[in-house]
């Protein structure tokens, strides 16, 4: 039972990917009219665009070139960028990596906080306490990263000194170096989530908090702390999960400010600065690998509520 | 019949009460009333624009660059000397055009794409939804910075990428209210009294997901200033030279060591345009929710 409601989310997961994969290619493809126009700029002559399309591949039918660019994909040869003339794959891994490891920061902070906060307000609901905390998550959350950059920036960068202004650390720092980096960036991460986490960690509590199992478990006897880490805690965690691997992909927009804000060479960064180059297959390929991490966190969320949701592992869903 | 008609079209008198109901609970919502105001302040600085400023926000003054805070120039003035608390006031102008059109877009397209694949169902529903799944495994900016690198940044191409981009979002949540909303009597009677499809969708089902749409429009609103803000600070949105808040703190962010006054009252201005939006759209929303 279990097996097969993950192939299925795997398979709407590759659909997702596939849809995505042709919207992706449109958008580099189509929308850009003549690629070798767009590249070379408009003082470009006629026939240096023709046959830069033509190097390129950019005068195939498109069904064809599409195709190609996927086929090749798959195979991890994700084509050539524009502006370096060097394959693409190398660029996107590394950049992935260094990605990865400031998304993972955010994460570490912003999922416990998240969910202590969702927790704490469920449990006065109603309060001007609940309210307060669940207006501020809001508000956080709609603060662009940008301007929470500067502020933190300008506090802990520039007039206390404590924490760097910039991503980019010495060559052949120490993971704690490296961490002490990332401490900056990562914040602006963890304020626009916190309250995207804490509301849904909180509705989930708050439906726990009203559910037949836990009034029986109070009525049994058990203590509230034992109550709500039993209970609670567990069934309100679900909904939590599920959304905190959406996140990811959300995530990796934060990620275009952040990194180039902070100079730290990441996907985002990466993506932005092929958007500015026009360099399209650099582009298409950033994109739909954070397309792909996103699809790949969405299953991990799956595998992880079917680990923790006894009616999913039976088969009642 | 007639007690099906009855049961079918809210007695307008009541929808009345209703009304005055939500505009009572409204003056008394202090976010929203705190949120319109701030709100306010900024559309005025919008619609007066260089008339109330103490000093011309485009006028360079090179024999004063980059000079702090002080009794001539409140905000301090930037690298070309021009005066910062002018160009704040000025700032609000070209965002506050900009959002709202794209979310308005967004809005008139998404309503009308979520009460069709609402109300027909079946294979167009299920097509369109698996495409609005799609989408969303792409974060807004990036989308954003893919559609405008290929067709070129402008305020239209602006308006018109976000619009696009918030369609699907906004039909999602409509989608759901219209799915509701078809199975009440007033939809069944409207059937049965042999309206065409089209009128059933945008005389009976829009009025009554209206409010849902207005909700999530102003909540939209806030994330169109998001990202109107972040894509101009990248240099894909609204473009020089416009005093836009977003263009400031991108030319100005390096010189954040020596001249934070260059940054930090853009990047206050910003902060305060969204949190007085998000403070109306919640107000909005716990207003229509009672």
């Amino acid at each position: 039972m279990i097996a097969r409601f993950l192939v299925k989310r795997a398979l709407l997961s590759l659909i997702t990917l596939a849809i995505l994969s042709v919207v992706v290619f449109l958008g580099g493809q189509l929308l850009p009219g003549d690629v070798g126009r767009a590249v070379l700029g408009p003082l470009a002559d006629a026939r240096a665009v023709a046959v830069f399309n033509h190097q390129v591949g950019a005068d195939r039918p498109l069904w064809i070139q599409y195709w190609d660019w996927i086929a090749h994909f798959l195979t991890g040869d994700m084509g050539e960028s524009f502006t370096f003339r060097a394959p693409v794959a190398p660029f996107i891994g590394a950049a992935l990596l260094n990605s990865l490891k400031l998304a993972a920061l955010a994460f570490v902070l912003v999922v416990p906080l998240g969910i202590a906060g969702g927790v704490w307000a469920a449990m006065r609901v109603g309060r001007w306490s609940d309210r307060a905390l669940v207006l501020l998550g809001q508000t956080l959350g709609v603060v662009p990263e940008f301007i929470s950059s500067i502020v933190l920036i300008l506090v802990f960068g520039v007039w206390l000194r404590w924490l760097p202004m910039s991503a980019d650390w010495p060559e052949g720092a120490g993971g704690l170096t490296q961490l002490r980096y990332l401490i900056l960036p990562s914040v602006p991460l963890v304020l626009v989530f916190f309250g995207y986490v804490a509301r849904v960690a909180r509705l989930g509590t708050i439906e726990a908090l009203d559910a037949d199992y836990t009034r029986t478990a109070i009525l049994k006897g058990l203590s509230m702390p034992t109550v709500i880490r039993r209970h609670v805690l567990r069934n309100a965690l679900l909904p939590t999960i599920t959304v905190t691997a959406s996140l990811l992909g959300y995530l990796a927009g934060g990620l275009v400010v952040i990194e180039t804000l902070f100079h730290y060479r990441g996907i985002g960064a990466l993506i932005y600065s092929a958007a500015r180059a026009k360099d399209f297959p650099m582009l298409e390929a950033g994109v739909l690998t954070v397309g792909a991490v996103y699809a790949l966190a969405s299953v991990a969320a799956d595998l992880l509520s079917a680990a923790l949701d006894p009616r999913l592992r039976s088969g009642r869903t | 019949m007639s007690a099906l008609s009855a049961s079918a079209a809210p007695p307008a008198a009541a929808a009345r009460s209703r009304a005055a109901e939500r505009l009572h609970a409204a003056l008394r919502s202090p976010t929203l009333i705190s949120g319109a105001a701030i709100l306010g302040f900024w559309i005025l600085c919008a619609l007066l624009g260089s008339r109330i400023t103490p000093l011309d926000p485009y006028a360079d003054d090179l024999l004063a660059t980059l000079a702090p805070p002080s009794a001539a120039h409140w905000f301090g003035t930037d690298q070309l000397g021009r005066d910062i608390f002018s160009r704040v006031i000025v700032g609000a102008r070209d965002i506050l055009i900009v959002a709202p059109l794209a979310t308005l877009l967004g809005t008139v397209l998404g309503t009308a794409l979520g009460l069709a694949i609402g109300y027909v169902r079946g294979a167009l529903d299920d097509t369109v939804s698996r495409v609005i799944e799609a989408l969303q495994a792409l974060p807004l900016v990036i989308v954003a910075l893919m559609a405008l690198a290929a067709v070129g940044t402008s305020n239209v191409t602006v308006v018109l990428v976000i619009g696009f981009v918030f369609t699907p979002l906004i039909a999602r949540t409509v989608r759901s209210a219209v799915l509701i909303e078809s199975e009440l009597d007033y939809v069944a009677a409207a059937r049965l009294r042999g309206d065409g499809t089209l009128a059933v969708m945008f005389i009976e089902i829009l009025p009554n997901v209206l409010p849902i749409a207005v909700v999530e429009m102003t909540v939209r609103l806030g994330y169109a200033i998001f990202f109107v803000a972040s894509l101009s600070f990248l240099g894909f949105g609204i473009q020089p030279p416009s005093a836009d808040w977003g263009i400031a703190i991108a030319e100005n962010y390096s010189l954040i060591g020596s001249y934070w006054w260059t940054v930090l009252f853009d990047a206050a201005a910003t902060a305060s345009l969204v949190v007085g939006v998000n403070l109306v759209a919640d107000g909005l929303e716990s207003v229509f929710e009672t």
